[in-house]
């Protein structure tokens, strides 16, 4: 090969680089290692690691069980290692799934549309009120104080630059659902976006309706956010939302401290235009038979550039695909019942340690710490090998006193009248 | 002649929702531990739906089936080589798959405490470090999720240091032959964008650089080697233009396989970057992400970073969450934490001698197909090529066949075709970048495919218009797909 190219070492390759751009020492990082010292390197941070405790932890991220033909069929290679599915011939693999995706991401949401997919929920917001904006021509975004608090952080992150102001209003002290008066008291006709989340960072169920009410009689759009997609399985689908942006997390995609996840983007069929990310649409090839491909893409950035709805290229098709490989599994009935059970645990949970807020809640809720800080409970949990919830100080200063407990499908029933030992 | 495949059968499959059935499942949950409650009472009758219209109702062995079926009409790197210009697609070491489902690292809460969270920590600290020492920067953030979203966050940098000088200035500059994440990423930051021509030989035309850069411009965006594969040999010029004018140089860096362990961005005056882990290093594609996007900065770029910051508290790790010049977060929590444990075992199994050499083979293998494929195919730019290389489809046009063509009939003799049509400033560009995996036979292989195309370009260009033949989905219409989109199935 190197006669071919006419040199005489590989080094010669580079000899049109100038020598000032030139590394002249090797890199100062160690030798190659096996692979089975690669694997016991990471089995030794992994024991650096929380194993074997029982968790309370929710806020965003489930402890979901992961049906194995999940990892099963997003460890084909074909699905794998394979590129973004431009090339429709060799990959109809990849947009079938990803076409029963964005259908079955309909069916749960009450949504016309949805995209293949974001790189998760917290991008997916600011994606879905810079959308809002651009559909009615206004700048100014209301988003709930009880809209997970890290995802409202990204928000702000991205309005800075967008002329796009944003303002929060607040919940209820009682109930912890939306404020809603104050919410009519802070809409004004420059407002474009109303952001809420259902179940709320709080896990209580909110009102949608009457926040839709709200937002259209103003002229802006409705924004409806979920971070515990298992919710759906029991819950009233958004309908009345203009656009839902969610986190899949809980479709069979493990925690992973934090990442990879799969968010969504689903909206009514006149916002189709202003959507971003990726869509597969469905057509014919020359031989008559049913195909898919990617659709639409003039929205995208790699034929609009800097008129593009979204500068997102690479999104999260393999998470995506988990997603999918889960709501097969669980099917109609399945999701159902899962939901149901994760109702049952919290609900039995709620029996130990009386939730602060009033309002209804699916699988978290949050609790007042008695006598103690959530910090000196969650320390005495560790002891027991549990780590407690979420204290809610960090996001909340006016809940400082209070944490944010969790209870899925996978949290026994032994562990949780442990826990309540702990508090006795 | 094709030799590299034969047609074999492959199975049909009907959507999900149409191979439903009523009761039908595939799943098992266990006895419920506590009571049952009503759900109708516990979040109130107005809030529980009746059913999920249309939900998939199949058996274990359906699903299997289903899923399996719909996989064999991929092409995957795992069936041969994925030649896509700019796209990096290597092999995708399964050694990385099992590390990342370790079960400590995979099932990580990132709210649990830190004290239980060290291994995750020490993971994040160690490829910052690896990354910051291959990019010759000061610092990294592993928060973006993927290029596009790190090209976002790079721009937000130099914006908040910028405007902490007093002026966050107005204009991003972006080469013609550039990819569209940059200039969509800067438009999101807040910027306008000015597109500079590139030179005669496909590199930022120093001249035009010259005065273009005045006090409204914050930065050029530059991709290096550039979208033809060609290293800018100006690049130090480059960058003392624009810090003479108070102007900042980002480096999108998706074509980093061509320079790790042989020239570093910080040491050519670059002062921010993204990497793309699922191309330089390794983590696979898996049909369209996830992606992570690291950021590696130079010093004064560092103060700006999002939130949190990784800090060694004495021997334990923490993260840092007062910084008061952070541009905030950008993700939720610390970043695509599964693909940085892929990153680091690419980066310890090859160590930095390996990764070196990984990257003389990338260059190795597309000069060889420079070589091999020059004489039939018009090569627009003759600066010596790094990693890929760009050919039009000059000669083949006068003829009728473009390079969405020849792509298609590539289709037919196995392989997946390169980069159509990109970079813009080459009409009718054929991007071809085999990446250090491919060996001599598949990469001769290649080369013979695309040769034996010219051949039929000249003989029977129709023939070659109208493929390809033997994939299980012809050429498929992507033109009524956008004029009636059906996105989602609707029973009949």
């Amino acid at each position: 090969m190197l006669d071919a190219c006419g040199v005489s070492s590989p080094e010669e390759l580079f000899a049109h680089l100038p020598e000032a751009v030139r590394l002249n020492r090797p890199l100062n990082l160690a030798p190659g290692i096996s692979e089975y010292e690669i694997v016991q390197y990471f089995r030794d941070r992994a024991a650096e690691c929380a194993t074997g405790y029982a968790s309370f932890l929710g806020a965003g991220v489930y402890n979901h069980f992961r049906p194995v033909l999940v990892d099963t069929v997003v460890s084909r290679g074909e699905f794998l290692t394979s590129y973004t599915p431009y090339q429709a011939e060799i990959a109809q693999g990849t947009l079938t799934t990803i076409f029963e995706f964005q259908t079955m991401i309909c069916q749960l949401t009450g949504m016309d549309v949805a995209n293949a997919s974001m790189y998760d929920g917290s991008t997916a917001v600011p994606e879905a009120a810079m959308m809002a904006v651009r559909a009615t021509g206004k700048g100014r975004v209301l988003v709930a104080k009880s809209v997970h608090p890290e995802y409202r952080e990204v928000l702000a992150t991205y309005a800075k630059n967008q002329g796009m102001p944003v303002a929060e209003f607040g919940y209820g002290a009682e109930s912890g659902n939306l404020d809603l008066e104050d919410l009519e008291r802070q809409m004004d006709s420059l407002t474009g976006a109303v952001i809420i989340q259902t179940p709320n960072f709080f896990g209580i169920v909110e009102q949608v309706k009457a926040a839709a009410e709200i937002a259209h009689r103003h002229g802006a759009l409705l924004i409806v956010v979920f971070t515990e997609a298992v919710s759906l399985g029991l819950l009233e689908p958004p309908a009345d939302a203009d656009i839902v942006a969610g986190e899949l997390q809980s479709f069979a995609i493990s925690p992973s401290y934090g990442g990879p996840y799969a968010g969504i983007i689903a909206t009514k069929e006149k916002y189709i235009r202003q959507m971003p990310g990726r869509l597969v649409g469905q057509t014919t090839d020359s031989r008559g038979n049913r195909a898919f491909c990617l659709t639409l893409s003039t929205r995208e950035q790699h034929i609009r550039r800097e008129k593009a709805t979204s500068n997102i290229c690479t999104n999260q098709a393999l998470i995506a695909l988990m997603a999918t490989v889960f709501m097969t599994v669980y099917g109609k009935q399945g999701l159902r019942e899962l939901a149901e059970q994760n109702l049952a645990k919290a609900h039995y949970l709620a029996g130990k340690w009386k939730p602060r807020f009033s309002g209804k809640f699916f699988n978290e809720f949050v609790v007042r710490a008695e006598g103690k800080s959530p910090g000196e409970i969650n320390k005495a949990l560790l002891k027991k090998k549990i780590v407690g919830g979420l204290p809610l100080g960090r996001f909340y200063p006016e809940l400082a006193d209070s944490m944010l407990l969790c209870a899925t499908e996978m949290t026994k029933r032994a562990d949780m009248d442990a826990l309540a030992e702990v508090l006795a | 002649m094709i030799k590299k495949v034969t047609s074999h059968l492959s199975q049909n499959e009907a959507l999900l929702f149409e191979r439903s059935s009523p009761g039908k499942k595939a799943y098992q949950l266990p006895e419920l531990d506590v009571p049952a409650v009503d759900a109708a009472v516990a979040l109130g009758a107005e809030n529980v739906r009746q059913e999920i219209e249309g939900f998939p109702e199949v058996s274990e062995v359906e699903a299997i089936r289903h899923f399996t079926r719909l996989s064999t009409w991929n092409y995957a790197i795992d069936y041969g080589m994925y030649p896509l210009g700019s796209c990096t697609m290597k092999y995708n070491p399964r050694i990385n798959e099992v590390v990342a489902r370790t079960e400590g690292l995979a099932w990580a809460h990132p709210y649990q405490p830190e004290s239980l969270s060290q291994g995750c920590l020490e993971v994040m600290a160690r490829l910052e470090a690896a990354l910051a020492e291959i990019c010759g920067m000061d610092a990294v953030t592993l928060q973006p999720a993927a290029g596009a979203h790190g090209e976002l966050t790079g721009i937000l940098l130099i914006r908040a240091l910028l405007a902490k000088r007093g002026n966050p200035r107005k204009k991003i500059l972006i080469p013609d032959s550039a990819h569209g994440t940059n200039p969509a990423s800067a438009a999101i930051a807040g910027y306008a964008v000015e597109s500079i021509k590139s030179s005669e030989t496909g590199g930022v035309d120093l001249s035009a650089l010259e005065q273009l850069v005045t006090s409204d411009v914050a930065a050029l965006m530059v991709t290096n080697p550039n979208t033809l594969g060609v290293f800018e040999n100006n690049i130090v010029r480059v960058a003392e233009i624009l810090h003479k004018k108070g102007a900042m140089l980002y480096m999108d860096g998706a074509n980093m396989n061509a320079l790790v362990g042989i020239a570093r961005p910080g040491d050519f005056g670059v002062d921010v970057m993204h990497l793309n882990l699922h191309k330089t290093f390794s983590t696979p594609h898996g049909g369209g992400g996830p992606g992570a996007g690291p950021v590696a900065v130079k010093k004064v770029l560092e103060p700006f970073l999002p939130t949190p910051r990784l800090k060694r508290a004495g021997k334990k790790l923490a993260f840092d969450y007062k910084r008061k010049h952070s541009i905030g977060r950008v993700k939720a929590y610390y970043g695509n934490f599964g693909v940085l444990v892929r990153a680091l075992a690419y980066i310890q199994a090859h160590g930095g001698p390996g990764l070196r050499n990984a990257t003389m083979d990338a260059v190795l293998n597309a000069v060889y197909i420079r070589k091999g494929l020059e004489p039939y195919y018009d090569l627009p730019y003759q600066s010596p090529n790094m990693h890929e290389v760009v050919f039009s489809d000059a000669r083949q046009a006068k003829l009728g066949v473009r390079t969405g063509d020849i792509a298609k009939r590539l289709i037919d003799y196995g392989f997946h075709p390169y980069t159509v049509s990109f970079p813009m400033i080459v009409h009718g560009a054929l991007m071809i970048e085999p990446t250090e995996t491919e060996g001599k036979l598949e990469i001769d292989s290649f080369i013979d495919a695309m040769i034996s195309i010219a051949h039929e370009i000249e003989t029977d260009p129709q023939m070659v218009k109208n493929a390809p033949y033997n994939t299980r989905t012809s050429r498929v219409d992507e033109v009524t797909a956008a004029r009636k989109p059906v996105l989602r199935w609707k029973p009949a």
